[in-house]
């Protein structure tokens, strides 16, 4: 265990001493003392910087379950620690902004902050994790920590719904990402990433490889919301406002973006990955921005906005593993997608988490976030007006903030791949800049929406439900911090260039950067009258009149079933799975003992029967058997008549009678078998037994035959005779495979020596095994305990049990 | 004689489960203890028949037969009592609270909570 490791861990430590400090001072505000940890752990991953900028990494191993090549290995590369330093910085944001967001009195701060420090050790976990068991442990820890604070206000049926639907896509598109986890590590014979991405060229031409890309592109898919899995997004937005800034924007969703990154070296080398990823990404940008432009909903825009920001990071990264083919890093454009991806994750991070918190104070001060009940906030809310004029034109792609330079990139690169000639690309390289273009052109109307519908037009205090006034500054921190990111970003983005971005890129795409050099990362304003700028120009163009003449096109909208298909198909699909399963479990539940037992003995017929058929397991020998005398046979004819008496018997005196006869005729066989001990026992036994029979006797009905039907006596008969006919199959084939000696020589040689002894039988079980013997005696107690019980209990008539009588 | 017991074994456990699966209290009750003669029986003849005699020492024998078994019969005869017991205080206290022994009537359905 070194430092990273409890670094990853410090949170679920903090996580367990919250609720105490909630108790023990209540009145300072909880978050106040977890605001401490992010800070902390944000300077710690600082000083890792220097280490990662030069393309170099840190690997600590702690055991975990090393017989099974399970260890929790810890690994720093230039693509985790932007990871984390997202994680603690926004974190630390995020906890700052909650103090004022949430109320000390009225909300219950110990579960928001457990559940908040539970997902921050777990996304440090994902990110951190080199071996794939232990990112999937803490992948679905952030599963769980999202659906428990989507549901923080569980007394809404809106929340519940939320965190359900998040918890079920994702958790499935996690079990998916086992699965494709399971089928590396048999491919690689490694659980550890760094060693899979080592032997990434044989991994190519393995037969499960695209059954195993497939099934980790599920898991990143299902948690980064991609279409069309991205319906569990906006149902999130139930949850407070600071966890979807946190969870649902800045870092939980972007756990898949992570994950196709850091199997990129692994993947990427592959047409399917370019395509796939891709292509998936690139629609889900068009189809959620297309989506956002009709939402009524702040936080519902920005959801939709969020999905369709994760599938443009999403086709950068599909894009860019085409720079795999090229083997020389200079001419080598599409490192410029990898670039971008990059960039625009910081970006969005920092843009989205400001709109967020943006968006949150505007509820908090004015008690709605419908756009149709908001307008004219801009002279009320002077600072928050600036704040989202910042995040949202850095969103739309407008400079000088660092939206516009990662969006220029964006369409940089979809225009490079016209001239790209792999995996036939030709012949639709040319949707890849269109499709781009469109979705950037509702992206900017969405964010214009967010910017004009609030905070111009006309006031309509009436529909509000406070009175609205600029938010105290302690909720204005946060954003400001962030929004202050966005316009530093956009005009020093050099900063970030070759502390952060390089490194980060490196690590998606390490096979195509000889030892000792870097990526070449170059970002810059102006760059001369290029395609991508008169794309944005058109944008901004297009976009303008769009906003302006909205209500002419919006009726599109109508034509669009689209969520709301896919919202039925799994609402209908979560209804019939509930009913089917209920109908199953009720078909087979009778409720009735026989079911219950048919059930057992069948499968108890079928498996050993398919043993020893499979197997090819019966064995006859009867050499070694002893010889049949005519004293057995007529004893085995007693046996079988009586027992044939209690299947006929109609009277249960015959039949009670019957099975002493049957006890009986067993004690002689162990007469005649070698067995004095037993006879005895038997004999008194048998004899209490039918006494205790006889007993109930009186007590019990008519032993009525319940007018058994034909057929259900025709399927006791099969099921009776089958589990015969397979227990003298394994009788007769044990008898006939004697494997090894038996062990009762050791007992016999022993019996005196060691115990004194001369009956075995005795001496075993009451020295050898004696503590059978205890326990025989101790199940017998608790038989006579039962008894006692069951005899002095009586039901009142309301049903309640009252042993006292 | 060691496949003929393992075919009466095999005949008393087919009647003891057709005893089972019926509708009455008391076959299922009575089909428990035919279970448990056949099962000793079983247990009885693997470990070999007639090989030597009873295991006491006392008897000077060349061989014995396998003590093993015996004492697991032993203790399985005297717990299959004690189950039967209680089987049969279940059965007669069932009897008497709800006044049939019709297993397709004493299914736990809809009513129980």
């Amino acid at each position: 265990m070194s430092l990273l490791h409890w670094a990853i861990l410090a949170p679920f430590i903090m996580a367990v001493f919250v609720p105490f400090l909630r108790k023990k001072a209540a009145t300072i505000h909880t978050g106040w003392f977890v605001l401490i940890l992010p800070v902390v752990l944000f300077g710690i991953f600082l000083q890792y910087l220097p280490v990662t900028m030069n393309n170099s990494s840190i690997i600590q191993t702690a055991s975990w379950i090393p017989s099974l090549g399970i260890n929790f290995t810890a690994y720093v590369d230039g693509l985790s620690l932007l990871f984390v330093l997202l994680i603690t910085g926004i974190g630390a944001l995020v906890v700052l902004y909650s103090i004022y967001y949430l109320s000390k009195t009225k909300e219950s701060l110990h579960h928001f902050y457990v559940y908040l420090l539970m997902f921050m050790g777990a996304m440090l976990g994902v990110v951190l994790s080199d071996n794939v068991v232990t990112l999937y442990m803490f992948w679905e820890f952030t599963s769980i920590s999202s659906f428990l604070l989507i549901a923080y206000w569980y007394n809404r049926d809106r929340s519940r719904y939320g965190a359900m639907k998040s918890m079920l896509i994702t958790v499935f598109g996690g079990l998916m990402m086992l699965g494709g986890f399971l089928v590396l590590s048999i491919m690689g014979d490694t659980f550890s990433i760094r060693e899979l991405a080592a032997q990434a060229p044989e991994l190519n031409n393995h037969p499960l490889f695209l059954l195993a890309m497939i099934l980790v592109l599920l898991g990143a898919f299902t948690k980064s919301a991609q279409f069309p899995f991205y319906i569990w997004l906006p149902d999130a937005m139930e949850a407070p406002t600071p966890v979807s800034a946190y969870l649902h924007s800045a870092t939980m969703v972007k756990a898949g973006i992570y994950l196709v990154a850091r199997f990129s070296p692994i993947f990427a080398f592959s047409g399917y990955w370019f395509w796939i990823v891709g292509a998936v990404g690139l629609f889900t940008m068009l189809w959620a921005s297309f989506n956002a432009v009709k939402q009524t909903d702040l936080k519902g825009i920005l959801a939709f906005s969020t999905v369709s920001q994760l599938g443009l990071i999403m086709s950068l990264l599909g894009v860019g593993a085409a720079s795999l083919h090229f083997e020389s890093l200079d001419d080598n454009i599409f490192t410029t997608a990898v670039i971008a991806a990059v960039f625009h994750l910081i970006n969005h991070a920092t843009f989205k988490g400001s709109l967020f918190m943006v968006v949150g104070i505007i509820d908090h001060e004015t008690g709605t976030r419908d756009i149709r009940r908001l307008g004219g906030l801009m002279s009320l809310m002077p600072v928050t007006f600036t704040l989202s004029i910042i995040g949202a034109f850095s969103m739309a792609g407008l400079p000088p903030f660092n939206g516009f330079l990662s969006k220029e990139m964006f369409f940089l690169s979809m225009i490079q791949l016209m001239e790209l000639n792999l995996f036939n690309v030709e012949t639709w390289a040319v949707l890849f800049p269109v499709m781009a273009w469109i979705g950037s052109v509702f992206t900017f109307i969405y964010s214009m929406i967010i910017v004009f519908k609030v905070f111009t037009g006309k006031f309509q205090p009436e529909k509000l439900e406070k009175k609205p006034h600029e938010a105290p500054v302690g909720l204005l921190v946060s954003p400001s911090i962030l929004a202050v990111l966005v316009a530093v970003f956009g005009l020093f983005p050099n900063l970030l260039s070759y502390s952060l971005i390089q490194p980060a890129a490196a690590a998606i795409v390490p096979s195509i950067i000889p030892p000792g050099e870097h990526l070449d990362v170059h970002i810059s304003f102006w760059h001369g009258f290029s395609p991508e700028l008169w794309m944005t120009i058109g944008v901004i163009t297009v976009g303008i009149l769009l906003y302006k003449f909205m209500p002419k096109w919006t009726g599109i909208y109508d034509y669009f079933p689209g969520k709301v298909t896919l919202n039925q198909f799994y609402n209908s699909g979560l209804y019939a799975a509930e009913r089917g399963s209920n109908a199953i479990t009720n078909a087979y539940m009778t409720g009735f003992i026989r079911s219950y037992l048919v059930y057992i003995f069948a499968f108890f017929i079928a498996a050993l029967g398919f043993a020893i058929w499979a197997k090819d397991a019966f064995r006859y020998d009867a050499s070694a058997a002893a010889p049949i005398g005519l004293y057995e046979v007529s004893l085995i004819f007693v046996l079988l008549a009586a027992t044939i008496t209690i299947l006929l018997a109609k009277s249960r005196l015959t039949s009670i009678i019957a099975l002493g006869a049957v006890g009986y005729t067993v004690s002689l066989f162990f007469v005649i078998f070698r067995a004095p001990d037993l006879a005895l026992t038997q004999l008194v036994i048998e004899t209490v037994s039918t006494a205790l029979f006889l007993l109930c006797f009186y007590h019990l009905p008519k032993l009525s035959r319940h007018e058994e039907k034909r057929r259900f006596q025709a399927g006791n008969a099969i099921i009776a005779a089958g589990v015969g006919i397979i227990v003298t199959l394994i009788g007769i084939s044990a008898h006939s495979s004697k494997l090894f000696a038996s062990i009762n020589e050791y007992y016999i040689e022993n019996t005196y020596k060691k115990a004194g002894g001369e009956n075995m039988v005795n001496v075993i079980l009451v020295d050898f095994r004696g503590f059978d013997t205890l326990f025989e005696i101790a199940v017998l107690s608790v038989a006579a305990l039962g008894i006692y019980g069951l005899i002095k209990l009586r039901l009142e008539k309301g049903g309640e049990t009252n042993e006292n009588e | 004689m060691e496949i003929l017991m393992c075919i009466v074994a095999g005949l008393l456990f087919a009647a003891a489960v057709y005893l089972m699966l019926s509708k009455s209290l008391l076959r299922i009750i009575i089909g428990t203890g035919l279970l448990s003669h056949g099962t000793h029986l079983m247990l009885l003849t693997m470990g070999g028949l007639k090989t030597g005699a009873a295991p006491v020492l006392g008897e000077h024998a060349a061989a014995y037969t396998d003590p093993i078994p015996q004492a697991l019969i032993l203790t399985a005869i005297v717990i299959s009592f004690g189950v039967t017991a209680v089987f049969l205080v279940i059965a007669y206290r069932a009897y008497q609270e709800l006044g049939t022994d019709n297993m397709e009537q004493l299914r736990g359905m809809e009513t129980d909570d």
